[in-house]
């Protein structure tokens, strides 16, 4: 500890300028900022000089050369004729594709998962728990691979598969029915729209009626009904079904119509899902339980019935204490999605290995890579940034 | 976010500084080299005119300066060991038996290696790369010498900053099904699933002879040689495609080899051999002769067995020269190694049909006909240069 400030003296003003304190903290952080920036010039010294050695030269021109491989699930068409830029697109793609649907399944399973912790039910509680515990213990690479190789490739062959209603699991992945788009469909999806700005209306509408009755009113259930509305009237108006329903046959080797989910994709979205829906739930549970008990039990004196105390007292004050570590969940979603090259998934990561292998470009696809999935992750935390100031307490 | 941006730049540069470091702390010799470079760009300049004949004391983009010469050697010297970077999944080539020993006709050729350095083949480092990571390794100096059966391309000898420097096994690329699916051609497999390798030319392979005819197909990609016949083993997959030397090698690890069949298609060229990394010509030579030496061995019927013997009685000169037995000559001190070298690899690992025989030959579970991987003077493809 220092001694408290004295007041300052014409004595002390003639103290040497090094045992300034001031000079001293300004000092230090240029002679930081200098080491850094000699690390990092040292750095690039370096790997410009061992490039040169080996003839190599860096640039991006090679993303526009031909690809050569094929890729098994790709969003957007792409054949081996494609260039490496649109290789990479198919991945990032898939990276999308598996981080989102892992988020939004998750928060559910991990929301249920919590509650579940907090249940009364012993039998309930207890299954929470070690769900929990099973997967905040289980390293992740240590699931994808047991669920994709103990479960996936355990089920039958595509001639034997196991068949749920319209849906077929085989080790070839789950065949599931899909909709086929027909002519109408492009106009369908505008009413589509349409449905969901009128919903919007509806729900602004429900609450401005709500705030100047100052009764309750109904404020879920018209908008969806006036989507639901719209949407079905849109699809019988049509003169043609905007999607008609393909359902997954065996031929020759594989399935034919409806859509088939390899198992590679499944096993990773399973095993995200799963795994971070454990972190999730003890989040939740934590958010839950730290909202002080006398909120609830002024939420009772005041007549407000258990759910209600739930939806308006609870859960928003809940909700402020869970966003931020959540936001952490799902960055880390999306960051674990890169296991996906231990069972041969082709998202971003896996896809960029390969072009590594045909092109030798190892420094300029890392830093592609790395530079995506930064932008990924400072995109999520963006998001859910705006919406944590949205939900947390305003002091005034 | 800037400064996020700042960090995301300079991480792989750390990464890459922790590879080059070996190559950057010998950059003496590359900076007299590069000025000799600039001083002729000067020299031609005034040709065109005007130029001010000044010292080039910043040379402009400096053309590729090769690493020292002879610098890998002096490197696993002082080391006293080599490490070799290989593969541990495909037995007959590189595998890891049960108590933890590499074997497979690429193995022996580090053995080769080690013999003709230390006269010791134990002093090996392997390191077990997948087909994934070996270029890197061996860009970024982790490893010496790349024998993990590697297809030699124009595109690998150039990008991937390493050189091909001999063909020590003639390979094609295949595919195995299941016997009991009655596929016989590459038309069957219309809409069918492959399992193929990660990074491989296989992939790349695969893709243009399945565009070529038209035939739709889903691959199913893999990390490594494991994972990619575990899932063909479940059958994740209707085919499985690689060289056909692994093809024969994976099938014998097969829960019940004889029910998978390699069909009699072969895709394309594959020739496989050692890579060194570009820059140390001396280095390229030596593993290129070890090689040779193999070849050379065979042809004058030197084994490891008569190997002592033959050194001591034989006349024929070149047989001389090649184990040191001719006083006058010592080609091992050319290579910057000692004068019993070609002598030394042939006691330790025999000469090529030994390799073979040992690991591939009809004795063995791996069983590859030598077809074109037999002498030139029995109508294959294996050719050393004279040892003169």
């Amino acid at each position: 500890m220092e001694a408290p400030p004295r007041s300052p003296s014409p004595l002390r003003l003639s103290r040497a300028f090094w045992r300034d304190e001031r000079f001293i903290q300004i000092a230090v952080q240029i002679l930081f900022l200098a080491l850094v920036i000699w690390l990092g010039s040292v750095a690039l010294r370096n790997m410009f000089t061992s490039l040169r050695q080996q003839g190599l030269a860096l640039g991006f021109d090679f993303l526009n050369s031909g690809a050569g491989f094929d890729i098994s699930d790709a969003l957007i068409a792409y054949s081996s004729s494609d260039t490496f830029a649109r290789a990479l697109q198919v991945g990032l793609l898939n990276t999308i594709l598996v981080s989102l649907l892992g988020i939004v399944l998750a928060t559910i399973l991990g929301i249920v998962v919590g509650v579940a912790r907090l249940s009364s039910n012993w039998l309930v509680n207890r299954m929470a728990w070690v769900f929990v515990e099973i997967m905040r213990n289980v390293p992740l690479l240590v699931l994808l691979v047991f669920i994709y190789t103990a479960f996936f490739l355990k089920l039958p062959r595509a001639r034997q598969a196991v068949s749920v209603g319209p849906v077929y699991l085989s080790n070839r992945g789950v065949a599931v029915p899909w909709g086929e788009p027909t002519d109408t469909w492009s106009l369908y999806v505008s009413i589509l729209a349409g449905a969901l700005v009128t919903g919007v209306l509806v729900g602004f509408a429900m609450r401005w009626w709500q705030e100047r009755s100052g009764r309750p009113r109904p404020l879920v259930w018209p908008p969806l009904l006036t989507i639901a509305v719209i949407a079905a009237v849109g699809w019988i108006a049509l003169p043609q079904p905007p999607l008609t329903l393909s359902y997954p046959e065996i031929a020759g080797f594989n399935f034919q119509g409806g859509r088939v989910l390899s198992p590679e994709f499944m096993a990773l979205l399973i095993g995200l899902v799963i795994y971070t829906a454990g972190f999730i739930g003890e989040v939740v549970r934590a958010g839950i339980q730290a909202v002080p008990k006398g909120q609830v039990e002024a939420a009772r004196a005041l007549g407000l019935n258990p759910a209600r105390t739930l939806r308006l007292v609870v859960f928003p004050q809940a909700l402020r204490l869970i966003i931020p570590p959540i936001t952490n969940q799902y960055l880390n979603l999306t960051k674990n999605s890169t296991l996906a090259v231990a069972i041969g998934y082709p998202d971003l990561f896996a896809v960029s290995g390969t072009i590594i292998n045909q092109t030798g470009r190892a420094v300029e696809m890392i830093a592609v890579v790395m530079a995506v999935y930064l932008m990924l992750s400072l995109l999520t935390s963006l998001i859910m940034n705006w919406y944590n100031r949205r939900v947390r307490l305003v002091e005034r | 976010m800037k400064r996020a941006l700042g960090w995301l730049i300079a991480i792989p540069l750390l990464l890459a500084a922790c590879g080059g470091q070996q190559a950057a702390q010998t950059g003496q010799p590359v900076e007299v080299t590069r000025i000799v470079e600039v001083t002729r760009v000067v020299e031609v300049t005034p040709a065109g005119g005007s130029a001010p004949a000044q010292p080039a004391a910043t040379p402009a983009p400096a053309p590729a300066a090769p690493a020292g010469f002879g610098e890998t050697l002096k490197a696993i010297q002082a080391r006293g060991r080599l490490i070799c970077g290989v593969n541990s999944q495909v037995p007959g080539f590189g595998f890891v038996d049960s108590a933890g020993a590499f074997s497979g006709f690429d193995i022996d050729y580090c053995k080769a290696l080690a013999a003709a350095i230390f006269n010791d083949v134990s002093k090996i480092e392997y390191r077990p790369l997948t087909a994934e990571q070996r270029f890197a390794a061996l860009q970024s100096g982790e490893i010496d010498v790349l024998i993990r059966n590697t297809t030699w391309t124009l595109t690998r000898d150039t990008d991937n900053g390493g050189n091909f420097v001999a063909t020590t096994f003639y390979d094609g690329q295949g595919i195995m099904v299941p016997k009991a699916s009655n596929i016989t051609k590459l038309e069957d497999l219309s809409g069918a699933t492959i399992c193929v390798q990660k990074g491989t030319t296989t992939e790349l392979n695969l893709a243009d002879q399945m565009a070529a005819r038209n035939l739709p197909y889903t691959p199913a990609v893999f990390e490594d040689a494991n994972s990619t016949f575990a899932a063909y083993a479940e059958e994740r997959c209707d085919a499985v495609t690689t060289d056909k030397s692994g093809l024969v090698s994976r099938r014998s690890v097969l829960p019940n080899p004889d029910d998978h069949v390699i069909l009699d298609i072969t895709l394309s060229k594959e020739p496989l051999g050692p890579m060194v990394r570009q820059g140390d010509d001396q280095w390229f030579d030596i593993v290129q002769w070890t090689v040779f030496v193999t070849f050379a061995a065979e042809e004058f019927g030197i084994t490891s067995q008569n190997v002592d013997q033959l050194k001591e009685t034989d006349t024929r000169p070149e047989v001389r020269r090649l184990l040191g037995a001719d006083p006058n000559v010592d080609l091992g001190a050319k290579l910057g190694l000692s004068k019993d070298w070609a002598a030394n690899i042939i006691r330790a690992v025999g000469n090529y049909a030994e390799i073979y025989d040992r690991n591939l030959g009809p004795n063995t579970k791996t069983a590859i006909p030598r077809g074109p991987n037999s002498l030139y003077t029995q109508g294959g493809l294996l050719y050393a240069p004279p040892f003169r």
